[in-house]
């Protein structure tokens, strides 16, 4: 499938305190069938001119695809009228992920703390438990449609 | 291709996920295990050697499968996972529900 994703890449010129970083943003449909390419777009511009373990790798790609599948599905229930955006902040120390969709959003606080699936032969429910368990940091916006990933480089 | 299967020798129907198992692709992989049990096939590997990762779709998808496979009278097991996959299945404790071992040549010992 060719995915008509819209990639605008943008280096800040202001430099942080932990080095050069790069703003990266992509949008896409609301059709789990992008969530792949979208986020092996992310991982290839975040991972560029870094040296980044597997496990960095992965944190990222498990996490994104959730924050993805949750927006697409929960956030726009897959309206093909509606859109998920993505920015990414890679710096030297950390990688900043926001996910944004065009639903109206969530209260993280009614769901678990844990997010853990009470019973192991569930089989939905393990979505935010993944990206809690996986990210450094996660943080929301007051409407509940937006979330924020933080991954450390070097936790 | 993303999902693959071959039957063993042993009459063992070897699945091999190459690349991702997703909210996007994993009723492909459910649509597989199905059509091979409606073929009478009972003894089912799932190998992980070439997978990136795996969401909490996936996860759902083989614990569906796990299901389906037992109501029919049969097995199955999984292998080939590396470490950050494995950390995924413990840190949902579904490594206590599914039979996993390091390579399909031990799993396919343990039928």
């Amino acid at each position: 499938m060719t995915a008509p994703l819209k990639l605008c890449v943008r280096r800040t010129d202001v430099p942080t305190p932990s080095g050069p970083a790069v703003e990266v943003s992509v949008a896409l449909p609301s059709d789990v069938r992008f969530i792949e390419e979208a986020v092996e777009l992310m991982a290839r511009h975040c991972f560029a001119g870094y040296r980044a373990s597997s496990r960095l790798r992965f944190r990222l790609q498990v996490t994104l695809s959730e924050a993805l599948a949750n927006a697409i599905i929960c956030g726009n229930g897959q309206d093909p009228e509606k859109q998920v955006t993505i920015r990414a902040h890679s710096a030297a120390d950390e990688i900043e992920l926001v996910v944004t969709d065009e639903g109206f959003g969530f209260d993280p606080d009614r769901v678990a703390t844990s997010g853990a699936v009470t019973e192991v032969e569930s089989q939905c429910g393990r979505g935010l438990f993944l990206i809690r368990h996986l990210a450094d940091r996660v943080a929301y916006n007051a409407e509940g449609n937006s979330i924020c990933i933080t991954l450390a480089r070097h936790p | 291709m993303e999902f693959s299967a071959t039957n063993h020798e042993s009459g063992v129907v070897v699945v091999r996920v190459e690349g991702q198992l997703i909210v996007g692709n994993r009723q492909e992989l459910k649509a597989l295990i199905q059509d091979a049990l409606d073929e009478g096939k009972r003894r089912f590997l799932i190998d992980f050697m070439n997978t990136g990762y795996i969401d909490s779709s996936g996860l759902g998808a083989l614990v569906s499968i796990s299901k389906k496979i037992r109501d029919q009278g049969g097995k199955l097991r999984l292998a080939g996972l590396n470490e950050d996959l494995r950390s995924l299945f413990e840190l949902t404790k579904l490594d206590t529900l599914f039979a996993i071992d390091a390579s399909t040549d031990q799993a396919l010992a343990m039928f």
